[in-house]
């Protein structure tokens, strides 16, 4: 991981992407360091940094896991990641705009949430007094003060609002926002009026008590988007910017992914990611295809091999020469999917926006018909504008607005501190309506390494010759031998490796080959033959070690819990059918398909919609991420490739699958709470809506109807914290370690 | 009467003085990384300036 995530560092074009230069020669750069967590951490890196000339200050953001540099002109910048590497810490370059020094709208909202709490608990000091029956001079008095604080308060810690509502109202459409603020500058308006009249009511405290209400549910939303999204950058792997070119007179340079043409020849180091398609021209390697096709055993790249974009060369250094342009390698074209795929989602509409459809029209008609029925009844045009102003305030959607935003919040904190990260409250909302999973094998089920199983026959003196064999390679087959041997303390063998084939010894006189069955002269036509690895002494085979990715620890367990939660599971893969039917019997999915293209899981996606529901993905591949975006909703391991993290909704930071039934258990209990408080602010307004169109309300009413209505919602999104529900507690029991 | 005169700009000034100081407070960066800063006390030297 440290060497992959600072490999292709040390030339300034990669970097050049995260500069932010200054006026004065002067600029920042951020890096992530996800793994800082202490007083210690922070002391050195700052020091290694502060160290390094050029550098003029280096400031760790513990709370993000980021360090900011900002450096002066003599700066060497490529030189920074190898300081911070060196300093014990994995690193890489990201954007700054996470950083909260450079987050304008969390500082506006804190702001106007600041403004808001500020007037609302000053103008209801005033307030308590006119309530408690002050005069007629000093509750004139005292109005004037609270309009005096009231009115810069709304005008400027209304703008979020004001501003969501004009771009909803100019396309013709209408949100949450709409009925807020109509409600809010209309009650402002009103109280504006009757306190220039010398009117017995003003409701300056309950609109700035609404404003304050709602911007805090708002902030307490971007905070954890906010969260969401450095902590999912945090795990970016760095994907090939650009690659190391080999020029005619042998000298290599760096050349941007925009900038390769077919012909190129490139040098691919261990550790690199296929920056395009490319055919290998010389050289000896493994290439890591898991993320690519599934596929679990490494692919032995031999001259004329294709190699997609986004493959990993696992062992030596390759020559390649590209084949196609970036923009239409293999990786280009999974974007092009994942963007097509978009539809799903956008055609989702929030519980919140569907809610705020029905409601708006309904309580600004009960407004209108209020006004004509008290003016029919023969009222004053005054009492009758009062009492339809009072239904507006009554009903201003306070409890409707945060109903859903803070069990999403509440959701989220619970989630993040289990290791999973949420991206946005709609995921949740689309998880909850989830009737059936499908995961992919390499990497999700399984761990993405093969490992040895079996070794016909079972002698351990040949285990530990093949270990020594073994040792000497670096093909992952042949070190997972070696991890497997006993430790052995003879000298190494001198191995020689033939490319492709195996590895090749003399070792007292004897010549033993490890390999595959071509190269150690054995037959072999199983079905699983691309995992089998032979030992042949003097030309004779001797042994065969099978080899295995097996299903991760808490897989089985996972699947099952998945399954009590009425969700079955069914397993898509590139891989081979023989590999992926051992997975699926292992782990008891309800059905499994392999061999699949990337287009073709789509389509197994599309079919599986069609015959329960909603989809559920979770994936970590390349090869996953079309199929991730067209699922209803989706899931990645932390391992996963940069496009299939991006695509999912949620991203499983520790790494253990028992995230996922704990996602779906959270989600359906987050369902229930949200339908709960839309109920709860329904029954509210049934109860107040007479009372406001009878003219009974008072601002006292006012104030305390819309504060208590808002408290209640709050309190009972916090009951997602308390406890386990039951389907949780089935699923906790199954996967706990 | 004549003391509500006194006393109410004496509050609402008051209160006028913690918002600025909240807004000081989130101007300078204070609120930037609450985890880093309970860290920091731990150090010996507090380190140079931010950036």
């Amino acid at each position: 991981m440290s060497a992959a995530a600072t490999a292709g560092l040390d030339n300034v074009g990669e970097l050049s992407a995260f500069l932010m230069p200054g006026a004065d020669g002067t600029g920042e750069v951020c890096f992530a360091v996800p793994d800082a967590y202490c007083a210690a951490c922070i002391d050195t890196i700052e020091t290694a940094l502060r160290e390094t000339p050029g550098v003029v200050a280096a400031r760790v953001n513990l709370s993000q896991r980021r360090v900011l540099v900002r450096y002066a002109e003599n700066i060497d910048i490529a030189a920074l990641p190898g300081r911070i590497t060196r300093s014990g810490y994995r690193n890489f370059p990201v954007d700054a705009n996470v950083d909260p020094r450079h987050d304008a709208a969390l500082a506006e909202l804190v702001r106007a949430l600041a403004m808001a709490g500020f007037a609302a608990g000053n103008i209801m000091l005033f307030s308590v007094s006119v309530w408690a029956g002050a005069d007629e001079a000093t509750r004139a008095l005292f109005h004037w003060l609270s309009a005096l604080l009231a009115l810069p308060a709304i005008a400027y810690a209304g703008r979020p609002f004001y501003r969501s509502a004009w771009a909803a109202l100019r396309v013709g459409r209408t949100n949450m926002d709409v009925p807020i603020s109509i409600g809010v500058v209309l009650t402002t308006a009103l109280s504006l009026f009757e306190t220039i009249t010398g009117g017995e009511a003003a409701y300056f405290d309950a609109s700035t008590m609404l404003l304050f209400f709602l911007l805090a549910g708002r902030t307490l939303d971007h905070l954890m988007r906010k969260q969401a999204r450095s902590a999912v950058d945090n795990l970016a792997h760095l994907s090939p910017r650009g690659a190391y070119r080999i020029l005619d007179d042998g000298s290599v340079s760096f050349v941007r992914l925009a900038d390769i043409v077919p012909g190129m020849r490139f040098n691919l180091r261990a550790g690199d990611r296929v920056p395009v398609d490319a055919t290998v021209l010389s050289g000896n390697s493994q290439i890591d295809m898991a993320m690519v096709n599934g596929e679990s055993m490494p692919l032995a790249a031999l001259p004329g091999v294709a190699l997609p974009a986004g493959a990993i060369n696992l062992a030596g250094t390759v020559e390649i020469v590209a084949s196609r342009p970036s923009s239409e390698s293999f990786l280009a074209r999974m974007t092009a999917y994942v963007e097509a795929a978009e539809d799903t989602r956008t055609k989702y509409r929030r519980i919140a926006d569907r809610a705020a459809q029905l409601y708006a029209p309904v309580v600004h008609l009960t407004a209108a018909v209020t006004f004509i029925g008290w003016l029919a009844l023969g009222a004053g045009w005054h009492t009758a504008l009062l009492n339809a102003v009072a239904v507006l305030i009554i009903t201003c959607p306070c409890a409707l607005a945060l109903a859903v935003p803070i069990v999403h919040v509440v959701a989220a904190g619970r989630l993040f501190a289990n290791g999973v990260v949420m991206r946005d409250g709609a995921a949740l909302e689309r998880m909850g309506t989830v009737r059936v999973a499908a995961f992919d094998k390499t990497g999700t089920l399984t761990r993405g390494r093969p490992r040895l199983v079996a070794q016909t026959p079972a002698d351990p003196l040949l285990l530990v010759m093949a270990a020594r064999l073994g040792t000497q390679s670096n093909h992952p087959l042949s070190r997972a031998i070696a991890a497997t041997a006993p430790c052995e303390s003879a000298a190494a063998p001198i191995v020689t490796e033939r490319p492709g084939l195996g590895v090749e010894a003399t070792i007292d006189g004897i010549v033993w080959r490890l390999g595959s069955a071509a190269f150690c002269a054995a037959i072999d036509d199983g079905e699983d033959s691309e995992s089998h690895v032979w030992l042949a002494r003097a030309g004779a085979p001797v042994a065969m070690f099978a080899f295995r990715d097996d299903p991760r620890d808490d897989a089985a367990a996972t699947v099952a819990a998945m399954t009590r939660l009425r969700v079955p599971v069914q397993l898509l893969s590139g891989d081979r059918p023989g590999a992926v039917a051992t997975v699926a019997e292992a782990v008891g999915a309800a059905s499994w398909a392999a061999r699949l293209a990337p287009e073709q899981k789509q389509a197994a996606i599309a079919r599986l919609r069609a015959d329960y529901g909603a989809v559920l993905m979770v994936g970590d591949g390349i090869n996953d991420a079309p199929a991730l975006r067209a699922a209803d909703v989706s899931i990645a391991p932390a391992t996963a490739a940069d496009i299939g993290r991006a695509a999912a909704d949620f991203v499983l930071t520790n790494d253990r699958l028992a995230g996922v039934p704990f996602v779906l258990s959270v989600a359906r209990r987050a369902d229930r709470l949200v339908r709960e408080n839309l109920g709860f602010a329904v029954a509210y307004n049934a109860v107040v809506l007479p009372l406001a169109i009878s003219g009974h309300v008072s601002p006292l009413v006012a104030a305390i109807a819309m504060s208590g209505s808002s408290i209640v919602v709050v309190l009972n999104a916090m009951r997602l914290r308390l406890g386990a529900g039951p389907s949780e507690l089935a699923a906790q029991q199954e996967v706990a370690p | 009467m004549s003391g509500l005169l006194i006393l109410i700009p004496c509050a609402l000034g008051l209160g006028g003085l913690a918002l600025l100081g909240f807004f000081w407070a989130l101007r300078s960066g204070q609120y930037d990384d609450l985890e880093g800063d309970a860290q920091r006390i731990l150090l010996d030297e507090e380190a140079g300036p931010r950036p």
